[in-house]
């Protein structure tokens, strides 16, 4: 592939899907889109090339698809479904006591592991939550990944990945080599297809938003861009949540990290966030933290 | 150091679990059946027992019966490892006292996951 045709591509993924590629990533396009581009009858990627520069549009759809990283197990990092069950589920029960409702959103949910855990965190909490409305939103860019999503069949493999055995006997029937997870905790997610470029205001505001491991691959524009409008998504009260290697620390003053809860955010006060002076994209931590 | 006794009438399978729980950092000892096994246990304990379940002399359901019934033998961590991938199967390791079950085959990955499971291994180790 020249280098105009891999700046093409690279410009192309930003554009589509969020995905910042740094300069030497042709080996990772060529592994993922020649099967693709061979699987179209194409010759290799300068064609694949020319094709999406005519527009042609289930190729791109293809090609941004082929892209994405969707790895995921249950349960994933563990921390994180700790303190929803112990932490924050116990605060949302107290704040709507009256309401008796919350809504959650999963905003890279890919084939369905972590909606999945939060469902099965929830029916573990029992009577607690009798009488609630719990949404759960699962939302991501991938079609392939929302259909399997909603499927909920796994291979033994992806059901001994982060999912406790006492789990996996309750909650999934198997069928052959497959597991597939009860339709009751199926009933509790809604799945949809939702590129997070694109405006998400239509689903309205949520209690606790999971977005895990996907503005990783973002650039910082990118991310505080997405973590501002996550800010008008989210309760007063609300919960965000983020992966392991993510943060909004230096990015954005929308969210503040929970002292001693790794991966915890709760929103800042807007009209406070509002009084501060903007922060600088790549400000130093300890501009932030003069912040507050 | 913790201690994990491998039991499989595999030596193939008994060398991969040994090299994959060394890697996790522990000591290793080996029997080819639960007869063997449970010898073992009778002069020392393990932490944690990987478990097969069909061997000659005496399965691995059986032996966990008789490691449990020993002083102290309510301790070790009992992670069966079998071709037995069935509901059923699952249901009755758990009941007679077993803490994981893996489904084989299985690789580095499912082991670190179960080990971290029942707290043998600490959760971040299970994810490098
Ligand atoms: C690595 S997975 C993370 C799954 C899960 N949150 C976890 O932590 O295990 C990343 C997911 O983000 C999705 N994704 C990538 N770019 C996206 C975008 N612009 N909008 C929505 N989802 C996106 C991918 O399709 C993929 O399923």
């Amino acid at each position: 592939m020249t280098p105009t045709e891999y700046e093409y591509l690279r410009k192309f993924l930003k554009d589509n899907s969020g995905l910042d590629l740094s300069a030497d990533k042709q080996y990772l396009i060529e592994s993922r889109l020649l099967p693709l581009a061979r699987k179209a009858g194409l010759s290799g990627i300068p064609e694949l090339v020319q094709k999406l520069q005519a527009g042609s549009r289930q190729l791109i759809t293809d090609v941004v698809e082929a892209m994405t990283t969707n790895e995921t197990f249950f349960f994933r990092d563990k921390v994180p479904f700790d303190h929803f069950r112990d932490h924050i589920m116990p605060e949302i029960i107290k704040a709507r006591a009256g309401k008796r409702s919350v809504r959650i959103w999963c905003a890279a949910g890919s084939t369905g592991q972590e909606p999945y855990s939060l469902a099965m965190c929830l029916k573990e909490m029992g009577a607690a939550l009798t009488g609630w409305r719990v949404e759960i939103i699962a939302t991501d860019l991938s079609q392939e990944v929302l259909e399997k999503a909603k499927a909920g069949v796994y291979s033994q493999f992806e059901v001994q990945r982060g999912l406790p055995i006492q789990m996996l006997v309750k909650y999934f029937k198997q069928t052959g080599e497959t597991w597939q997870i009860n339709p009751e905790l199926r009933a509790m997610i809604q799945h949809r297809q939702l590129n997070l470029l694109h405006d998400f205001a239509q689903l309205g505001t949520f209690d606790v938003i999971f977005c895990r491991n996907v503005l990783i691959y973002f650039d910082q524009d990118t991310k505080i861009n997405i973590f501002n409008r996550l800010a008008r998504q989210i309760e007063p009260d609300g919960f965000l949540v983020l992966g392991a290697a993510e943060t909004v620390v230096g990015l954005t003053d929308t969210f503040r990290p929970i002292p001693d809860r790794r991966g915890l955010y709760k929103p800042n006060d807007p009209r406070a966030a509002a009084a501060r002076p903007a922060l600088a994209g790549a400000a130093p931590r300890m501009a932030v933290m003069a912040g507050r | 150091m913790k201690t994990c006794l491998v039991v499989d009438d595999s030596s193939v399978v008994r060398k991969i679990a040994r090299r994959i729980l060394e890697g996790l950092e522990f000591e290793v000892t080996e029997a080819e059946d639960g007869s063997k096994a449970l010898e073992i246990c009778q002069r020392q304990l393990p932490d944690a027992v990987l478990l097969d379940w069909n061997m000659p002399v005496m399965d691995g359901f059986e032996f966990m019966g008789h490691m449990r019934r020993l002083p102290g033998g309510d301790q070790p961590k009992v992670v069966f490892c079998t071709t037995e991938n069935n509901v059923a199967h699952i249901a009755q390791a758990l009941s007679g006292g077993a803490n994981e079950y893996i489904m084989k085959p299985f690789d580095k990955d499912i082991i670190a996951d179960k080990f971290a499971e029942v707290g043998l291994i600490p959760v971040g180790q299970a994810m490098v």
